[in-house]
């Protein structure tokens, strides 16, 4: 009896330590490898899945079959875009910009990438326009810079980055939970580009070294696993969004407030605006030609309407916003095009920037006509 | 029978709810749970007809207790036999190096299929709105089989963890799974497939009854009587799940698919039909009869999985590529 307490006494002891030994090994050689770029690009979309059509993003799983992660490898590793070596007789066009452009509460087809690809257009020289949705939603055009600067190796021939007033406030640059838990990509483009953000900012998620263990990394590690998971779903249902029954419409009475993200009126200093990010990204493009648009807005005829367009913008800092916009595009050459106005506020859904299936072809239509012209140039 | 009814649960929690000044407008079905009440009620019959039997061994408040509710047995099974589990109480497994492996290994190998695979696949398996969107046969499928290896993986994980404890704590319990979906036939599968359960219901449902049938003084066919008793014996396993038409219909799909299987080998026999001695047409039949038992099972979880007979029709008719 007491002999065979005492060997299993040895052998638990045997078991555990060989087992922390190994634990601890392992975590320790994770840090130096850090493989989870090298993982998220092993993937088994546009292989045993279809790529999909939009980046990964879904804040409820297991309804939306897709899910948000920000292994940016992983992302674009699991996005159409990664499965196609560009031919001879594609156009490639590239969008950027925020849900809007994602196609929040629109099915992959009744996207703006989407309506652009069924135009079926063709530019001078006879290739194919195809168009790729790389909009991803919360609104920060320095996560769309991030964006920009993984799809450029992608090899586009035009770059077209939507943008709003709600995503232009320095101070909101780096709220978007995508770039905090990306900090060495978007450090390095603060300081690539000297943008006047904190590279130290305490929001940026820890680099410590339990952070980058696999205990520390155990949620990404799982997300990578999960969006394969989730490949044989939307490759069985093509559904990646969960489209809830019914919606709050965009507030049509609105509060009498005048500010902007804490800004009194009158005058909206363009220093406020990280208008220099976008220089950064026509910078980026080197030779490739980017069309900022400023994207169509739901405007009001409510309570107060007098005083603002919507929920998010008072009229004196978005008008004021469209003419640094307009100054800027002015000065720094850029092509632009400020389509605010151009959808009716019946084509909007849950909110000021999000549009119905008619609001994007709209604006898509807009978009085609601005191809041809650039890809003439 | 209250739990079991969705309709007659959502009744009681509104009762409940009235007599504790609650809304009854939130009144759910899911409001009254009580964990592991199907086993603990498994335990309770057991104990009850073998004591009326009079097979019931003398046993102290205490032993009856433990066995009852040995906690790693009590949410999902394995389903003991009092007269073996009491033997194993007062005179446990010494806890030996070799039984804390075997244990150990059993634990790990239960939080592997539970945590990584049947976790895993749930992600892919279908259910009742993936069954609506699928949009092709094939994928469906693959959802299908993935359903089938995650419910085995499951509740073969949570049986391993509990064998496995019981390891540790000097019980054998016994095994629930023996590699069911590898089975020929679906006699076999029901033989290794939730076996203490299966075992329950023949020795307290199926036997009493198809013996009171063959000594009844009216002539009945025997292969009624096995027809009979077999399709009530797993319509109950199927109302055992829950008070649904699906779940009836499940138990009655292997109550009839059981039935057709007991019929063939009767034909086979009387017939004189043998494959032993041609040994690659026996692996031949062998492998036909696996095939064709796993997808008849993984056929039948679409009634299990689904909620409604129609939903359920519909899902078994795309399928076969129909809709």
């Amino acid at each position: 009896m007491a002999e065979s307490m005492k060997s299993a006494s040895h052998f638990w002891k045997r078991v555990i330590l060989k087992g922390v030994l190994l634990f601890l090994l392992l975590n320790f050689l994770f840090v130096p490898l850090d493989p989870l770029p090298a993982l998220g690009r092993i993937s088994a979309y546009n292989l045993v899945f279809p790529g999909r059509l939009r980046l990964p993003y879904g804040e409820v799983p297991e309804q939306a079959y897709n899910l948000s992660l920000y292994n940016l490898d992983a992302m674009f590793a699991s996005h159409e875009l990664a499965g196609r070596v560009k031919p001879a007789s594609e156009y490639r066009v590239i969008l950027v910009g925020d849900s809007s452009v994602w196609g929040y509460l629109l099915k992959p087809e009744n996207t703006l990438a989407a309506y652009i690809n069924a135009s079926g257009l063709k530019v001078s020289d006879d290739r194919n326009v195809h168009a790729y949705n790389l909009g991803y939603p919360t609104m920060s055009i320095t996560k769309d810079l991030l964006i920009l600067s993984y799809a450029m190796q992608y090899q586009p021939d035009l770059v077209i980055w939507l943008i709003t007033l709600e995503s232009l406030p320095v101070q909101k640059q780096l709220d978007s939970p995508i770039l905090q838990n990306n900090p060495s990509s978007v450090s390095d483009l603060i300081t690539r580009y000297s943008l006047a953000l904190d590279v130290q900012d305490p929001r940026f998620a820890g680099n410590s070294f339990l952070s980058r263990t696999i205990i520390g990394q155990r949620r990404d590690l799982a997300d990578i696993l999960r969006l394969q998971l989730y490949g044989v779903s939307w490759a069985a249902t093509g559904i990646d969004q969960y489209y809830p029954v019914s919606y709050e419409p965009p507030q049509e009475d609105l509060d009498p407030d005048l500010s902007f993200q804490g800004l009194p009126p009158p005058v909206l200093d363009p220093s406020n605006l990280a208008m220099e990010v976008l220089s950064a990204g026509s910078t980026m493009a080197g030779n490739v030609p980017v069309l900022f648009v400023n994207e169509p807005i739901y405007i009001s005829k409510g309570q107060n309407s007098e005083v603002r367009y919507n929920f998010f913008y008072p009229q004196w800092a978005y008008d004021q916003y469209r003419n640094i916009f307009s100054s800027s595009c002015h000065q720094d050459g850029w092509q632009c095009l400020d389509e605010w106005n151009l959808v009716p506020a019946d084509e909007f859904t849950n909110s000021a920037i999000h549009m119905n299936p008619a609001g994007t072809q709209a604006l898509a239509f807009q978009l085609q006509e601005a191809i041809l012209s650039l890809s003439m140039h | 029978m209250v739990l079991k009814s969705e309709p007659l649960a959502k009744l009681a929690s509104a009762g409940l709810r009235a007599i504790s000044a609650q809304s009854v407008s939130l009144a759910s079905g899911l409001d009254i749970r009580w964990l592991g009440f199907s086993y603990v009620a498994f335990r309770l019959l057991h104990t009850l007809r073998d004591r009326l039997s009079g097979r019931l061994p003398g046993l102290t408040l205490q032993d009856y207790l433990v066995y009852v509710i040995f906690f790693p047995a009590f949410t999902a099974g394995p389903i003991d036999r009092v007269q073996r589990f009491t033997q194993d109480f007062h005179h446990p497994v010494k806890l030996t190096a070799e039984k804390a492996l075997q244990g150990g290994k059993r634990i790990l190998l239960g939080i592997f299929s539970k945590f990584v695979l049947a976790d895993g696949l749930a992600l892919i398996a279908l259910n009742t709105t993936n069954a609506s969107q699928v949009t092709s046969t094939g994928w469906l499928w693959l959802m299908l089989y993935a359903f089938a290896l995650r419910i085995f993986f499951d509740f073969a994980g949570y049986t391993d963890i509990a064998i496995g404890l019981g390891h540790l704590l000097g019980i054998q319990l016994p095994e629930n799974f023996d590699q069911p979906y590898r089975k020929p036939n679906l006699t076999q599968f029901w033989n290794s497939w939730h076996i203490t359960l299966a075992n329950w219901f023949r020795a307290y449902f199926f036997n009493p009854l198809t013996r009171a049938l063959r000594t009844s003084t009216s002539s009945i066919p025997a292969a009624f009587i096995i027809f009979f008793g077999q399709l009530s014996t797993f319509v109950l396993i199927g109302l055992w799940h829950g008070i649904t038409w699906n779940f009836a219909i499940w138990g009655a799909w292997h109550g009839l698919g059981l039935f057709i299987h007991n019929r063939w080998t009767e034909l086979l026999r009387s017939k004189g039909i043998s494959f032993e001695a041609r040994p690659r047409l026996q692996w031949l039949v062998r492998t036909a009869g696996t095939l064709l038992t796993f997808h008849y099972v993984s056929l039948g979880w679409v009634w299990f999985v689904l909620s409604t007979p129609e939903q359920s029709w519909k899902t078994l008719l795309k399928l076969v590529g129909i809709g």
